[in-house]
């Protein structure tokens, strides 16, 4: 196995060898910053809507976070709407357009603070759209605050001793909620700390625009996303802390799926 | 020529909301909207389009203007106390220009502030019609419609208990309007993955590649349009104001009760005018300075504490003696109008204003029923 020898200078400097940029990407460039999960996650998504055809037929509704600045850099129709208003949004575009694909792309802050009633009653309805939860239990865009979503112990810039239940309260899992709620077509959680979760979340987002796609109701789709910044960690332990800590409360995998495995096919 | 109906102010505006191409519609039950919510709800479908029962007035608003944004004629509707919830996504469709438009079935007048000052962040006006009575309510529904198009703008009907509540026969007219440019701003979802896909948002970002103006650029296009539309939005109605020595100023219902007291008093040979603003922003202030250019006196009479008589003493300024004649009027009857609305009291109002006597204050309504 090759090893880079850190120890001294390279002898070249570092150059691009290959494209890596998903077409529906304009920029490679972004301000978020390094160790950060939700690009990854975004490219999947973008990644999965180009693979099912849905590039000229999809509308994106972002709403406030990090993730938000995308709606520049994504060649997608978009809209940014108001703090935890997507689901709503997305309601009355979907009605509108039944045949487009629409679908939400949100954060902790977004759906399980300030817009829970929001995804809640979009999910009751059954609206056929996708939503996308990326969660690192944090106001990442602010700097770091606790969500409803932030886990019990963790450090956050206003529960900096550590989220206690008692004081600060529990958090919310919304994931959880909508999978036994009816109206909800599909429900999974996917991760993107390494390679393997990477591949294995971007075949949930497959469902996720499927499901909606074939009328079965709303899919709800939560990736757990590295904030190292929110976290105070070094960029490179962002995953390592992630699943020590959010990931022993948010577990991975399918929580609900109304379909059979046979309707996993382009639409 | 279509037949004559009798029907409430609700139904014909929801009639007239359909026949203007509304196609969706989301609320929340308030009274005096919740018969515009029931009438959408029972004939919106039939016409190819969509009611929503929201779960709150934040998500009704919102569905409302996701709708929009996709390119469908979209509204929302409630009273005062409804539209207080909406507030910051009307600023929102201001500020990303989102054609909407949003009814508010007022309880009685005292949300001029509300409709012409604006509860959102931002420089943003929204246009506000204020019909008289079901004919004007029909006319300015096919309005709202198509100044929110032509704009880009959110616009707010101000309708009232009265006109929501009285039942008047209508043939339902529809206005001769321009034609309107096409919405090829509109999210349809097809401009993915071409280098040119659409966005709408309030900051002005744009795409990276092909830059918006940024907050700064976009805000100040904004702001220029909203000047453009207060030139050009204007309306008014005025009568008896060539020599007139005392203009009445009121609006909505409160000013068909004026132009009926205002007839009576110039037939026993007062010289008394009347102004009735239509849109109470843009405010028609340069017609009211010219309408009340021969006069001393300015009365207004609106069913609230002093509103739009701030607007009434920017436009004029301050040559006249203006004095309030309205004041607060609320009680529980279905109309919620209370005393005031009654044209003897309109009239005891501006003779005692004119003969420098005092203004009887009217018994309060107190609880009433509501206890």
């Amino acid at each position: 196995m090759n090893v880079i020898d850190t120890s001294r200078p390279p002898e070249r400097a570092a150059a691009k060898v290959a494209d890596f940029k998903p077409s529906l990407l304009l920029s490679e460039n972004h301000h978020l910053c390094p160790g950060c999960g939700e690009p990854v996650a975004i490219r999947l998504i973008l990644e999965v809507i180009q693979e099912l055809n849905l590039t000229q037929n999809n509308v994106c509704i972002l709403g406030h976070g990090c993730y938000g600045s995308f709606i520049m850099q994504m060649d997608v129709d978009s809209t940014l709407c108001l703090h935890g208003r997507g689901p709503a949004v997305a309601t009355g575009m979907k009605r509108m357009r039944p045949d487009v694909a629409i679908w939400t792309l949100q954060g902790d802050g977004d759906m399980a603070s300030e817009g829970l009633a929001e995804i809640m009653h979009t999910a009751a309805r059954g609206e056929n759209i996708t939503c996308f939860m990326l969660n690192n239990g944090v106001f990442g865009d602010t700097g770091g605050q606790m969500t409803a979503a932030s886990v019990v112990g963790q450090r956050t810039k206003n529960t900096i001793e550590g989220r206690d239940a008692a004081y600060h309260g529990n958090p919310i899992k919304v994931a959880e909620i909508l999978a036994n709620m009816d109206g909800t077509a599909y429900v999974a959680r996917g991760s993107v700390h390494n390679a393997a979760s990477i591949n294995a979340t971007r075949k949930l987002i497959r469902k996720a625009f499927l499901r909606p796609m074939h009328g079965h109701g709303l899919a709800l789709m939560e990736i757990l996303t590295m904030c190292p910044t929110g976290w105070f960690v070094p960029p490179g332990q962002g995953a390592e802390y992630m699943m020590e800590s959010l990931g022993k409360v948010y577990g991975l995998g399918e929580l609900k799926d109304v379909a059979s495995e046979t309707e996993t096919v382009n639409p | 020529m279509s037949k004559m109906r009798l029907l409430d102010g609700s139904e014909a505006i929801a009639e007239a909301a359909i026949m203007a191409g509304m196609k969706f519609y989301a609320g929340y039950p308030i009274a005096p909207a919740t018969e515009l919510l029931e009438y959408f709800a029972a004939k919106l479908p039939t016409a190819g389009g969509v009611c929503i029962n929201a779960d709150t007035e934040i998500e009704a608003v919102n569905m409302a203007l996701g709708a929009a944004q996709v390119g469908a004629r979209a509204a929302t509707g409630s009273c005062g106390q409804g539209l207080a919830l909406k507030q910051e996504a009307i600023a929102e469709a201001a500020l990303n220009e989102t054609p909407l438009v949003v009814f508010n079935m007022a309880r009685n007048q005292q949300d001029y502030f509300q409709a012409t000052r604006g509860g959102g962040w931002g420089d943003y006006h929204t246009v506000t019609l204020a019909p008289k009575d079901l004919h004007e309510a029909v006319e300015h529904t096919h309005l709202a419609f198509h100044i929110a198009d032509k704009y880009r703008v959110p616009v707010i009907f101000m309708g009232d208990n009265l006109i929501a509540r009285t039942q008047m026969g209508t043939s339902l007219p529809v206005p001769e309007l321009d034609p309107l440019p096409p919405k090829d701003w509109a999210l349809d979802g097809k401009m993915g993955g071409t280098g040119k896909s659409r966005w709408i948002w309030t900051f002005g970002g744009g795409k990276a590649g092909n830059p918006g103006l940024g907050p700064d650029g976009y805000w100040r296009q904004i702001a220029e349009k909203f000047e453009h539309i207060a030139r050009q939005e204007m309306r008014h109605e005025q009568g008896f104001c060539e020599d007139a020595e005392t203009v009445v100023v009121a609006f909505g219902s409160g000013g068909k009760y004026v132009e009926y007291v205002v007839r009576e008093l110039c037939e026993e040979g007062y010289k008394v005018g009347y102004f009735r603003p239509i849109t109470l922003w843009p405010f028609p202030g340069p017609a009211l300075e010219a309408a009340t250019r021969n006069a001393r006196n300015i009365f207004v009479f609106e069913l609230n504490a002093g509103q739009m008589i701030q607007d009434v003493m920017l436009s004029v300024e301050g040559r006249h003696r203006i004095k309030s004649i309205g004041g607060v009027s609320f009680d529980d009857s279905g109309l919620n109008i209370g005393p005031m609305m009654d044209a003897r009291i309109i009239r005891e109002r501006i003779l005692a204003q004119l003969n420098g006597e005092p203004i009887r204050q009217l018994p309060i309504s107190g609880m009433g029923a509501y206890l």
